[in-house]
């Protein structure tokens, strides 16, 4: 299992290692590590830290996509639970009834998400564009559109803190990727949600309760979300209904493509889309770092994802196949024609 | 009808000594609530318009420009004795500032201008932006003294023209002090979360100790910073000054608690100048300049920042 995922994900690995290189270039110190004010400092930890929102929501997205939906209104839902924790927060209750209110509003979030789509069958982008445009709304309601700010402790470590030297938001986003790539992977779950992807109607004749898996990834993503957001707010020590999550749905998409899963539903690897999360921080930081005007910044990002996404395409794949297929033996033998070339790959169950 | 009319004659005969402006109506089509600091807008416009006796009509536009030219069409229709028109959008103003026109009502703009000809709108009461920078910068030059300084700066979202503008202001303000630089420029989006995210990277890619000052586009990136350089081990206010534009209540918290060093106020009172000129106009036929600039008020720790933040709130920010 682990050798599999290891073959799965070596092209993010390149990358990120890529990427990671070019931060070292333009900062000697990126890859220095320190033990300040009994935390963790430096470059590295920065890009796990700040790549938490944008990985906890490529876990939810990578589901949902997998069974070839998508969810725009992760960061809308982000909004909500941040206002939502913040306004619970402010009224005097303790920071885990907030955080469990803030949960709940991102798993009433995706279960309306879920109904819309399992239920009422609306296109995935339209179902989720509804809350991806209203969601920003009601959390301004809740927030009456300042910026809500509260000193609760227990709350604001979660986005601020440490355990054990490690910036919490880093502790979160590997458990909430953990959990649930144990659960669909060491059950048939995962493989369930990839046959919907596939074909919804044949897994339907299949006796698979297609309607029940969607409403759950939907489920998932929103919870995940919620999450996102409550960190987002605690580093902040407030809920900013205006900017938090802000576009933050395109990053988690990219992410999950970046990540090497197909839009079109089937087979997925969430390590691969918490490695893509991982890369777009890793692009962000060298933009920081570089000290380049900041009207580069966009540009710079485009560039370098366009790079990546081309060297991942099938085309350059089955060149890049051919070049090494005839750089060896002449014919490569079935077994690593079986394990190397593309269209193969993808058949495979 | 007749139960206002009666109204306003006897409030007329009550007050004679605000005469003036008392027996006029002013409409205020406002963007709606995009920041604390538009509700803040409103409600000193408010206040102003109490003070001085004046029944205002408000209009909240909902971020949408439709809604607000709905708004200048009926306030035309009602027969206000002048528009106040905080614009959404800088275009498509100029057929229903010309049915203004054309009804004889003079329409003021708050806080923003339209690309329209002139002499479509009485006068425009707006802040500068470049004058704010500046001050700002002249803040820092006398702070420093002469002395040695590398500042970093967190900038507005690029492209806008309050980052453009608060840019090209502070730099002219340090012109004359060749000991300080900026040796550092990103954008922070005028967002708390990317100020601590971009001060972060900041601070590991110079050091703590070699950033001597910072100057943010706006008091929320400051706020977001403060975080940042106290997550780094430094301290705020003393081994980074921090001087930043806007003057939100949060920041004056922040240099309550010595966090930071200096605001420069963007002034929500955009409608007592505003009133002053409509007064003057009604009482002689006086015709305003085109432009008229707000102050941009520095406030630095010898304020009394507790009154300011108490008073801001109340506001409504």
């Amino acid at each position: 299992m682990i050798g599999s995922t290891l073959r799965r994900v070596t092209p993010q690995l390149l990358i990120l290692g890529v990427v990671l290189l070019m931060n070292l270039a333009v900062f000697p110190g990126f890859f220095t590590i320190e033990f300040q004010n009994g935390r963790l400092f430096g470059n590295l930890i920065d890009v796990l830290n700040r790549g938490a929102p944008v990985a906890l929501l490529s876990i939810g997205m990578t589901l949902v996509i997998a069974t070839k939906g998508i969810d725009l209104s992760v960061g809308a839902v982000m909004a909500i639970a941040g206002a939502v924790a913040a306004s619970v927060v402010t009224g005097g209750a303790g920071w885990f009834t907030a955080l469990l209110a803030a949960l709940a509003a991102g798993l009433l979030c995706g279960l309306w998400n879920g109904i819309l789509v399992a239920i009422f069958r609306v296109q995935p982008i339209v179902a989720t564009l509804v809350l991806m445009v209203a969601g920003r709304g009601i959390a301004q309601l809740i927030t009456e559109g300042k910026i809500m700010t509260f000193l609760n402790e227990g709350l604001i470590h979660l986005g601020a803190g440490t355990v054990a030297g490690v910036p919490t938001p880093i502790l979160i986003w590997l458990a909430m990727g953990t959990l649930v790539t144990l659960i669909v992977r060491h059950t048939a779950l995962g493989m369930l949600i990839e046959s919907i992807g596939v074909n919804e109607t044949a897994s339907r004749l299949a006796g698979i309760n297609s309607r029940v898996l969607l409403v759950t990834v939907y489920l998932v993503s929103g919870f995940c979300a919620a999450l996102a957001g409550v960190i987002v707010a605690a580093d902040i020590k407030g809920a900013d209904a205006n900017n938090a999550g802000l576009w933050m749905e395109l990053d988690a998409i990219l992410a999950v493509v970046i990540g090497g899963n197909s839009l079109l539903g089937g087979r997925f690897s969430i390590v691969a889309s918490l490695l893509g999360a991982l890369i777009i921080q890793s692009v962000n930081s060298v933009i920081l770092l570089s000290g380049m005007p900041p009207e580069f910044n966009l540009v710079i990002k485009a560039l370098i994802i366009i790079v990546i996404l081309v060297i991942q395409s099938p085309t350059v794949k089955h060149a890049l196949y051919l070049l090494r297929a005839s750089a060896g033996s002449a014919v490569p033998d079935a077994k690593e024609m079986g394990r190397n070339a593309p269209s193969a790959k993808e058949t495979r169950p | 009808m007749k139960l206002k009319s009666t109204l306003l004659a006897s409030t007329m005969a009550l007050v004679p000594l605000s005469a003036l402006a008392a027996d006029k109506t002013v409409g205020f089509s406002q963007i709606g609530s995009e920041s604390g600091w538009r509700a803040a807008e409103t409600t000193v416009t408010k206040q102003q318009a109490e003070e001085r006796g004046i029944d205002l009509k408000f209009a909240d536009a909902q971020q949408k420009q439709e809604n607000q030219i709905k708004a200048v069409r009926s306030f035309i229709a009602q027969g206000v004795d002048a528009i106040l028109l905080a614009p959404v959008v800088a275009t498509g103003w100029d057929s229903v500032l010309e049915e203004a026109q054309d009804a004889e009502i003079p329409v003021i703009l708050l806080d923003r201008t339209v690309d329209a000809p002139d002499d479509l709108y009485m006068t425009a009461v707006t802040s500068d932006l470049v004058h704010e920078g500046e001050v700002a910068g002249n803040w820092l030059q006398d702070e420093m003294a002469g002395a040695d300084c590398r500042v970093v700066e967190l900038q507005g979202t690029t492209g806008s023209s309050p980052a453009i503008d608060r840019k090209k202001g502070f730099e002219m303000g340090i012109e004359d002090a060749p000991n300080i630089e900026i040796v550092r420029s990103q954008t922070g989006d005028f967002t708390r979360a990317q100020g601590k995210v971009v001060m972060e990277s900041f601070l590991k890619a110079e050091g703590a100790e070699n950033i001597c000052a910072l100057y943010a586009h706006n008091d929320d990136m400051a706020v977001g910073a403060i975080q940042a350089i106290k997550e780094a081990g430094a301290t705020p206010g003393t081994d980074i000054k921090i001087v930043s534009i806007d003057s939100v209540p949060d920041i004056h918290l922040a240099m309550l608690a010595g966090e930071a060093n200096a605001t420069v106020e963007l002034t929500p009172n955009m409608a007592g100048p505003a009133f002053d000129v409509l007064e003057a106009y009604w009482a002689d036929g006086t015709m305003p300049p085109k432009w008229i600039q707000t102050e941009s008020k520095l406030y630095t720790l010898e304020d009394d920042n507790q009154a300011i933040y108490d008073n801001k709130k109340s506001l409504g920010y």
